[in-house]
């Protein structure tokens, strides 16, 4: 849990250095009044370690790049202030849970973005651009069902989150099944049967033992959970209807 | 087929639950009086509802435990699909016929 900093001791930074043989480094840095653990590892890297590999883009949680671990939870390290993490004026940084590091803290996400494929998550459309747009009432059921779970930027921290995946590789993980159970409430979606049965399939929604990690950690505050749940529910009662 | 177990496991999970609880009470009740062979029989011999209701009792229970035993195992080894589904389909067959040899045994 976070504690309080003082500026005057600096801060104790471990970071995972090499890939899934590396080892974790110390560092020391100065302690600020306003940094977040971006600026933290970026710190780290200009001054002290320049061939320290990380990611980022936007620094400002949009584009969820700089996802890592961050004192054992995943985190957007961009929106991650120090004073709320630091444990005793140190922090752990490492690459995320569950995907093969490549290099420092820049990990392999091509197994996070096939899950998506496996979900039977391409979006599948079979209006041409000579038709009228489909028109879907922003109040209606499937829609509201599938605004819950929209806002998804891929980064990848619910599938770290994510206990099942981290000794189920089979499994398909939150993200994925949050994606699929969008389509399946998307009327203009003409997979829907399709993207429900993979979501289904082996390694799908069935695997989840509802722990609700993903929904702890997700940054944006989905709830990938209830959208595992309603594909669980929807086995009962079939593909939710107008 | 997941989906078809995933349901299968729920439905007969719901069916379990009283017949376990009646199943604990039965025997709680039962024991007070000492418990002998004689006196099960006395119970259960030649009545149809103890019959139906271990009956019904046995057949969920041959369909919900080898579904969640599938699960387990597969979450925890990486043995093939085919020989753990094989491996749970003997444990129902074993069950269901185990059971309702004790079930005819007692009516």
């Amino acid at each position: 849990m976070s504690s309080t900093v003082t500026l005057e001791r600096p801060l104790q930074v471990s970071i995972w250095r090499g890939g899934d043989d590396g080892r974790l480094v110390q560092y020391e840095i100065e302690t600020r009044e306003n940094q977040t653990v971006l600026d933290v590892v970026t710190e780290i890297q200009r001054r002290l370690e320049p061939s320290l590999a990380y990611r980022f883009a936007c620094r400002v949680g949009v584009c969820g790049s700089c996802a890592m671990t961050v004192n054992g939870r995943p985190r957007w390290t961009c929106r991650t202030h120090v004073k709320n993490v630091v444990e005793d004026h140190a922090l752990t940084i490492e690459p995320l849970r569950n995907l093969p590091k490549i290099k420092d803290l820049v990990c392999d996400l091509a197994p996070f973005i096939d899950t998506f494929k496996r979900a039977g998550a391409p979006f599948s459309g079979s209006n041409t651009r000579h038709e009228k747009p489909a028109a879907v009432k922003p109040d209606s059921p499937l829609r509201v069902a599938a605004d819950a779970a929209l806002q998804c930027i891929n980064c990848a921290v619910c599938y770290s989150a994510c206990d099942v995946v981290s000794w189920n590789p089979d499994y398909i993980g939150p993200a994925g099944l949050n994606r699929a159970w969008t389509l399946v409430n998307d009327v203009r979606h003409n997979r829907r049967e399709q993207t429900f049965k993979m979501a289904f399939g082996e390694g799908g929604c069935g695997s989840c033992h509802s722990h609700g990690n993903c929904t702890r950690h997700c940054p944006v505050e989905l709830r990938p959970s209830e959208s595992i749940a309603g594909l669980k529910r929807a086995a009962f009662s079939g593909l939710p209807t107008e | 087929m997941e989906k078809h177990l995933y349901v299968a496991q729920r439905l007969t999970a719901i069916v379990l639950a009283p017949l376990v609880l009646i199943h604990l009470v039965l025997i709680l009740y039962a024991i007070e009086g000492g418990l002998s062979a004689g006196e099960i029989l006395g119970r259960t011999r030649g009545h149809l509802g103890w019959a139906a209701f271990y009956s019904l009792f046995v057949i969920t229970a041959a369909l919900h435990a080898p579904i969640g035993l599938r699960n387990v195992i597969v979450e925890w080894t990486r043995l093939p699909r085919r020989w753990i589904d094989a491996l749970a389909v003997t444990l129902g067959c074993v069950l269901l016929v185990l059971g309702l040899r004790a079930v005819v045994a007692i009516y």
